[in-house]
């Protein structure tokens, strides 16, 4: 056998594997897909935005509704005053007029559905009372692909995928490994042991380049997706990122026996980065003062210069920051892990 | 006779809020070309020797030469040169036997094509079949064929047969004894005292992490004294210890102990014992409720050494 025939083999081992599970295939490449639909579809955009404004019934409520209901943009329903407070506390209206000589509008100033109707619903009675602007303006609507949510969506999704893939894919097959004595067993053949390691992070890399042209092939077909020539950057951050990733996989690994325990570790070490590192909606949502711990974790930077590179069409250079995040998540990981790392 | 494994004052202590002393001073002598086996019961400490042997774990104490190699030194020679196969292995599902082998095969150097070695365990037909669709025997097979592929010069096998029905331990017992046929050294443990006689030309009867005994099976047997179990009961009660002086002064008895409600006597002629102890028990008034004679085994040993039979625990 030649020197290299123990990796080209457990590289096959590892992909067969792979490929002969229906539920891992499953979860790696068609639930991402399903997400991103479902998502795309529920936060897809609508073309003029409604507002429902409650009118309270008496005197003058008659004007006001034919005054409102004459502009675009709006749905009025009559209420009385104390099914008003429960429609509003609701959210079944977002703002109640009550009619008299000083007109009064009940709204809840923190909410900005609130704040939009106030604003809209005053421009329309002020105007329909004669108001007259003193400016004129036109309006040029834009909507940019790129701007959409499925545009911000697909590269977190993308992000999200590929380090739950590796950390299953690689800590828990590794701890599924242990607890079936094969990795004694392997330890016990002259089989050297950088091979072992090596053929696992390839064939998580060979998984990883599917996932990327899976995901932004179905982007560019079925959401009209642009990416202003970024592929071949965030495939490479893709890359950089599952090998990163595995360092973090390998780490949960080290000492687990039980599947279970494995599993627990890689859901700790996720879920937090799930809800932080933007993946759902932006991490710049946090606090200022948590910033600069949502930015130094690994999936913000992934996902950060995913969507640097595939929505603004950034080049890598202007991604070094992030790329040394994700390179010092892996490298400390990896010096930590072959460490401990037991194969028994 | 080549020395294939030499183990002086072994000791394993596991560590832990209350440690295990799981090997205890064990020495032991393989000479090469043999099947030595490790006869011991449960916990007595057979797998945590094995794995020393196999470099798989670190002794805490004492001297062990495989094939006249150190771990600490050859670990990566003696690796290229033993075949392991421990105590419960679980292959991938998915993959079949035969990439399975040649997985293993890819690990060594020099040794054994996939094919032949599946062919040696018997399991030519299954060769494309998955591993999740074998049964127990022929998972065992398998791990013997991966054990194999290296064309090792030593061959260590845990627990070969345990959980596997009659039929299943046979096929394996004839793969084993191809083995030997071809000159390979095999190191094997077992708590089946049969398996042990039918399998090894040398025994190490291990208990509580010592050797208690070790030789072929016939001088083991013989050492009882008598090749020859008689056991036996007297109606009435006649039982207890104040009878053993008297049975064992009859003539051709070697050894007597008290078993149940009756005796166990170790017999070198059993014609001549068998009169001696129908003529005690007219004497005694009595008659015999049960009797039966037999050749002594390997468990009739263990028994005597220690009091405990071997699958107690
Ligand atoms: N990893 C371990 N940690 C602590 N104790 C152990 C460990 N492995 C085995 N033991 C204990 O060491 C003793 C010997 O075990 P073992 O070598 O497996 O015996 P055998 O193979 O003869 O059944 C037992 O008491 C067992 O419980
Ligand atoms: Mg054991």
């Amino acid at each position: 056998m030649s020197a290299t025939s123990g990796f080209v083999e457990l590289y096959k081992m590892r992909m067969r594997e792979f490929l002969r599970e229906p539920a891992v295939l499953f979860w790696v490449f068609g639930f991402p897909i399903l997400l991103a639909v479902g998502l795309g579809i529920a936060f897809r955009e609508k073309p003029i935005d409604l507002v429902t404004v409650g009118v309270l019934r008496g005197e003058g409520a008659e004007v006001l509704t034919t005054a409102l209901r004459a502009q675009p943009g709006f749905r009025v329903e009559e209420v009385d005053a104390e099914e008003s407070l429960r429609r509003l506390r609701l959210g079944k209206v977002a703002l109640v007029v009550v009619p008299g000589a000083e007109l009064e509008y009940r709204y809840d100033a923190t909410n900005p559905e609130g704040v939009l109707a106030r604003s809209r619903v005053d421009d329309a009675l002020q105007r329909a009372a004669g108001r007259t602007d003193p400016r004129t303006f036109r309006e040029t609507l834009v909507t940019e692909p790129g701007s959409r949510y499925v545009d911000f969506l697909v590269p977190g999704l993308l992000g999200m995928n590929i380090l739950s893939g590796a950390m299953y894919g690689i800590g828990f097959a590794l701890v599924d490994m242990r607890s079936r004595r094969l990795l004694k067993r392997l330890a016990a053949t002259p089989m050297r042991r950088s091979h072992f390691l090596l053929a696992t992070m390839a064939s998580r890399m060979t998984v990883v380049i599917v996932e990327v042209a899976l995901m932004l092939g179905f982007g560019k077909v079925f959401f009209g997706m642009e990416f202003h020539g970024g592929v071949p950057a965030a495939t490479a951050l893709s890359l950089l990122a599952a090998a990163s990733f595995s360092g973090m996989g390998l780490l949960v690994a080290t000492r687990t026996r039980k599947i279970e325990v494995v599993s627990g570790l890689i859901n700790l070490a996720m879920l937090p980065m799930f809800v932080v590192s933007g993946v759902f909606f932006s991490s710049e949502r946090f606090p200022d003062a948590i910033q600069p711990i949502v930015r130094a974790m690994p999936l913000t930077a992934l996902n950060d210069a995913l969507r640097a590179v595939l929505l603004e069409g950034a080049d890598l250079t202007s991604q070094l920051g992030r790329i040394a995040i994700l390179l010092a998540w892996g490298g400390i990981s990896f010096v930590i892990a072959l460490r401990l790392f037991r194969w028994n | 006779m080549k020395s294939a494994i030499r183990v002086r004052e072994l000791r394993k202590t596991y560590p832990g809020r209350t440690p295990v002393e799981a090997v205890r001073g064990l020495d032991l002598d393989v000479a090469a070309g043999a099947c030595f086996g490790l006869l011991g019961p449960n916990g007595a400490g057979k797998t945590t020797t094995i794995e020393i042997l196999e470099g798989l774990l670190e002794p805490t104490s004492g001297d062990v030469e495989v094939l006249g190699l150190r771990w600490d030194r050859d670990a990566n020679t003696l690796r290229e040169r033993i075949g392991v196969t421990l105590q419960e292995t679980k292959f991938t599902d998915k993959l079949s036997v035969l990439e399975t082998l040649e997985l293993f095969r890819s690990f060594f150097p020099r040794g054994t094509a996939a094919r032949d070695a599946i062919d040696l365990v018997g399991l030519g037909e299954k060769a494309a079949s998955h591993v999740v669709t074998l049964s127990g025997g022929q998972r065992q097979r398998l791990a013997v064929a991966c054990a194999l592929v290296g064309a090792p010069d030593l061959l260590f096998l845990d627990e070969p047969t345990t959980g596997l029905d009659p039929q299943s331990r046979r096929q394996l017992w004839d793969v084993v004894r191809d083995l030997r046929t071809q000159g390979r050294t095999v190191l094997l443990t077992t708590h089946y005292m049969d398996e042990a006689e039918k399998l090894c030309d040398h025994i190490a009867i291990v208990d509580h992490g010592r050797v208690i005994a070790a030789g072929s099976p016939d001088a083991l047997i013989r050492s009882l004294g008598g090749d020859h179990v008689v056991e036996f009961a007297f109606a009435g009660g006649v039982a207890g210890e104040s009878e053993l002086a008297t049975l064992r002064a009859l003539p051709s008895v070697r050894s007597a102990r008290s078993e149940g409600d009756g005796y166990h006597l170790t017999v070198a002629e059993p014609h001549v014992a068998l009169p001696a102890i129908l003529d005690r028990s007219r004497a005694l008034g009595s008659s015999l409720t049960r009797l039966s004679t037999r050749h002594a085994s390997l468990e009739d040993v263990f028994v005597a050494l220690t009091g405990r039979h071997l699958r107690d625990e």
